[in-house]
């Protein structure tokens, strides 16, 4: 089943002149097609201002588009009856921990989205013990957000959204403000999501290293999808990667440096293990 | 310094003072706050001290946490009690050239600063031990019936509660943008208090454009996460007395009653 | 210049319940010239480290000296001391407030109240170091791009000419290319005009590739100080205090225990791919 449909999406926004006037348009994205199926781990890439972050609010109803149709969960999002089904079913992680979290107290936080959508109190309770596990934060429900790290309040705001129980969750840049140990433990968690309770994830970044187990990775630049497939097709492509303005895991890119040298490695090694094992031939 | 402001911060702990209905703990502070104002002579603050004590006993809030919220109105209890001290007239006790200490100027000045130690206190305990959401939550309940007047009680409250979440962060913002503009040579400490005003620019304009710039990525996060106003809302937390608040509204009962007994009582020997 | 810390302490909230032991008596000798790396987990202690370099934050105890002057003592100009150890801090783009990308780069130098020309000469030069021409000089900071705005506000600091350069995570939510610009901005400082660079990084790949030595704080502590093929050869301590080495050094180690003789203290792709290369080279002329 398609959890997510998009055709021919085009996005524009204005830039206004001193005067107040029209003064050229900027189209964010470029007629984009996309399917999501239901259950898959995506991930987008690419550089700042390649038109990534406007594509994933399109999948949350806080953009509408311009020209073409976004479907989630089958319903049109320019269809205003619509929206906060939408955003039921598709939940968004934004970059910065801080600005998203409501709650001065982590289980208040975690219980903001399931009392806005109407739900019972003993039910919401159900909702957060369960949202808080699914993260690993139970430990921390009465803490103040204020005084966890980067990672951790990542985590709060992933369980916010989980306690809503959506059956897609958008990650725009999660770890874009966070430490390497902060990075680790999102990525983790949103894994876990998605092999154990079967969440779709789509998440953005430009990180290589998260993405290397993805079903499916898609490259944007100019706010057109420029690459689409498995990481290891995604990968094996290095000198593409570089024009737009991304780079690879370091392995990879040894191993494509290597080929250059000419010696005979096959094309997007990914892991450690798999360029050691490529390599035993030469031993 | 700017960490010492503890009005607005949750100490937390379990305690009953904790637990209780935001509700009671509302109307205990409006209550105390009242009674600092009605207590007539030294006496009646003695049942005003009982008080207070018990209710930092049984919080589990550290006093030391609570005392630290005064180093904000230090100058301003200086002030007030040196004002009253010197321009209070009547028995005259010790004069120095034109500076007169009289009997009453030591009443009044005492009176003053136990009032403005006791409300600040009074108020923090209130924060301390309830969270700004718990907070808001007693006022938009006990403020409901002015929804009938298209008073937006909810709006009102949930804009309270953001504000509260978001001092802190600010404050750190403003210590961290101070220390960068800094690092670029800027001196907040001389010139005359023009050229101090003019020297906050670099502080207030990146401090509002980031204040704005979180206002709109918390509104699309709460939009994002279904947020739509008060209607329709469920809590998670739905207050509702119980045992304990029922005595609690009994205790602060006694204490109205003792305060004006007392009163009554003084206000015989005055 | 040099830069020396003799037993410096910081705590802050001192006999509250949330004091902070947050510098351990850390001695530190900082050279001219020097382009250091360094790193530790968040609240390892390296920002209030650097903090105390320029003078913003001051020792609980222990002393540091500037160019063998104690900057504690009683009429040293701090002020000064902040115009030769200039410092970058996180996300600095946020502290930009004039209305053009030029009037702001000015404020530094005007604050060390030098003529006219003089500023305006070196709001030029920064702004050329940093690679922003002309054509931004009279733009709002508002309406530039993330990577751009972040080069505003190291021309900033820039300007006020210091002769050491502390930049506190510069590449912190930049892209890839983003990246690799920033970094190769602050390199060309070092090489051509000789600055003295601390460069405090979450990135060991990025601090591999560029510096010369790696301080490696924890728990207000400095754990290591040395090469970066020292400090990354000991990635198993790294491990346990939150770190690690660049993903590179790993393969060399998992290549070498696989039974290939490479050099296993690699820190960087070129290196790595040399030693395997030298490798494959010998093995063929030893003709087997």
């Amino acid at each position: 089943m398609k959890i997510i449909k998009i055709k021919d999406l085009i996005y524009e926004y204005a830039k206004y002149d001193e005067e107040g006037n029209i003064a050229e348009m900027n189209r964010a994205i470029d007629d984009v097609n996309l399917d999501v199926k239901q259950g898959d781990f995506i991930a987008i890439l690419g550089h700042n201002g390649s038109g990534k972050s406007t594509l994933a609010k399109h999948l949350n109803a806080i953009l509408i588009p311009a020209e073409g149709i976004v479907w989630v969960g089958g319903k049109d999002t320019k269809d205003e009856s619509n929206i906060w089904d939408i955003r039921q079913t598709a939940g968004m992680v934004f970059q910065n921990p801080d600005n998203q979290i409501i709650g001065s107290i982590v289980e208040e936080d975690v219980g903001f989205g399931p009392e806005n959508i109407g739900v019972e109190t003993d039910d919401i309770w159900k909702r957060v013990d369960m949202a808080l596990r699914a993260v690993n934060m139970t430990a921390y429900r009465n803490h103040s957000p204020n005084k966890l790290s980067g990672g951790q309040k990542q985590r709060v705001a992933i369980a916010g959204v989980v306690a809503m129980k959506p059956q897609c969750i958008i990650l725009d840049e999660p770890t874009a403000m966070l430490d390497p140990l902060g990075r680790k433990e999102v990525i983790q968690t949103v894994k876990e999501l998605n092999e154990k309770e079967k969440v779709t994830i789509i998440l953005i970044t430009h990180y290589m290293e998260e993405v290397i187990f993805a079903d499916h990775v898609i490259v944007m630049d100019g706010g057109k999808v420029v690459m689409q497939g498995k990481p290891r097709e995604i990968f094996s492509q290095v000198e593409k990667l570089k024009e737009y303005r991304l780079d690879v895991p370091q392995v990879t890119e040894l191993a494509h440096e290597l080929k250059k040298e000419g010696v005979f490695l096959p094309d997007g090694i990914l892991t450690i293990e798999e360029f050691v094992n490529a390599m035993a031939e030469f031993l | 310094m700017i960490r010492d402001i503890t009005i607005g911060q949750y100490y937390p702990t379990n305690s009953v003072i904790h637990r209780l209905d935001p509700r009671v703990k509302l109307a205990g502070t409006m209550i105390f706050l009242i009674s600092l104002f009605l207590v007539k002579g030294f006496t009646g603050y003695i049942i005003t001290t009982i008080f207070l004590g018990a209710v930092i006993k049984i919080s589990h809030v550290p006093l030391k946490f609570m005392l630290k919220g005064l180093k904000a109105i230090f100058l301003l209890l200086i002030f007030s009690v040196t004002f009253n001290l010197f321009l209070t007239s009547g028995e005259v006790l010790i004069q120095v050239w034109i500076f007169k200490i009289t009997k009453e100027g030591v009443y009044i000045a005492g009176f003053m600063a136990i009032r403005l130690i006791y409300l600040i206190i009074g108020t923090s305990i209130m924060t301390l031990t309830t969270t700004p959401n718990e907070l808001t939550d007693g006022l938009e309940k006990a403020l409901k019936p002015l929804n009938k007047i298209r008073v937006p009680v909810h709006e009102i409250s949930m804009m309270m509660s953001i504000a509260l979440r978001f001092i802190p962060i600010l404050l750190e913002e403003t210590d961290k943008i101070m220390k960068a503009q800094m690092a670029r040579g800027a001196d907040f400490e001389n010139g005359n208090i023009l050229q101090r005003a003019k020297n906050m620019i670099p502080i207030l304009v990146p401090l509002f454009i980031s204040a704005f710039r979180r206002a709109n990525d918390l509104a699309m996060a709460m939009e994002a996460r279904c947020y739509r106003g008060g209607e329709g809302r469920t809590k998670m937390k739905p207050l509702k007395y119980k045992k304990r608040d029922r005595i609690a509204y009994f205790i602060l009962g006694i204490y109205v009653i003792g305060v004006l007994g007392m009163n009554m009582v003084i206000g015989n020997f005055l | 210049m040099t830069i020396r810390l003799e037993n410096v302490n910081y705590v802050y909230g001192e006999g509250t319940a949330y004091e902070i032991h947050a510098l351990k008596n850390i001695n530190l000798k900082i050279e001219n010239g020097e382009f250091i790396g360094l790193i530790g987990h968040t609240g390892s202690g390296k920002s209030t480290l650097i903090q105390h370099l320029n003078g913003l934050v001051k020792a609980t105890s222990g002393t540091i000296y500037y160019d063998d002057e104690n900057i504690y003592r009683e009429g040293y100009s701090l002020k000064e001391l902040r115009g030769k150890v200039g410092l970058v801090f996180q996300y600095p783009e946020h502290q930009l407030f004039e209305t053009d990308v030029f009037t702001d780069v000015c404020f530094g130098p005007k604050n060390l109240f030098m003529p006219k020309e003089e500023i305006e000469e070196r709001a030029k030069e920064a702004l050329t170091a940093v690679g922003l021409g002309e054509e931004f000089y009279k733009k709002s900071p508002f309406e530039l791009s993330g990577g751009q705005k972040r080069r505003v506000a190291i021309a900033g600091v820039l300007a006020m000419n210091p002769k050491v350069l502390i930049l506190d995570e510069p590449t912190a939510g930049l892209d890839p290319k983003g990246r690799d610009e920033i970094l190769g901005e602050i390199d060309r400082l070092h090489k051509e005009k000789k600055m003295t660079i601390i460069l405090v990084s979450h990135s060991m790949e990025d601090v591999a590739q560029y510096v010369k030595r790696i301080i490696v704080m924890n728990k207000g502590c400095v754990n290591f100080d040395g090469t970066p093929q020292q400090v990354f050869k000991q990635y198993k301590e790294l491990e346990k205090i939150g770190l690690a080495a660049p993903q590179v050094t790993y393969i060399m180690q998992a290549l070498s225990e696989r039974g290939f003789s490479v050099n296993r203290d690699v820190t960087t792709i070129e290196e790595a791919k040399d030693s395997i290369l030298k490798y494959l080279k010998n093995k063929k002329e030893r003709g087997e």
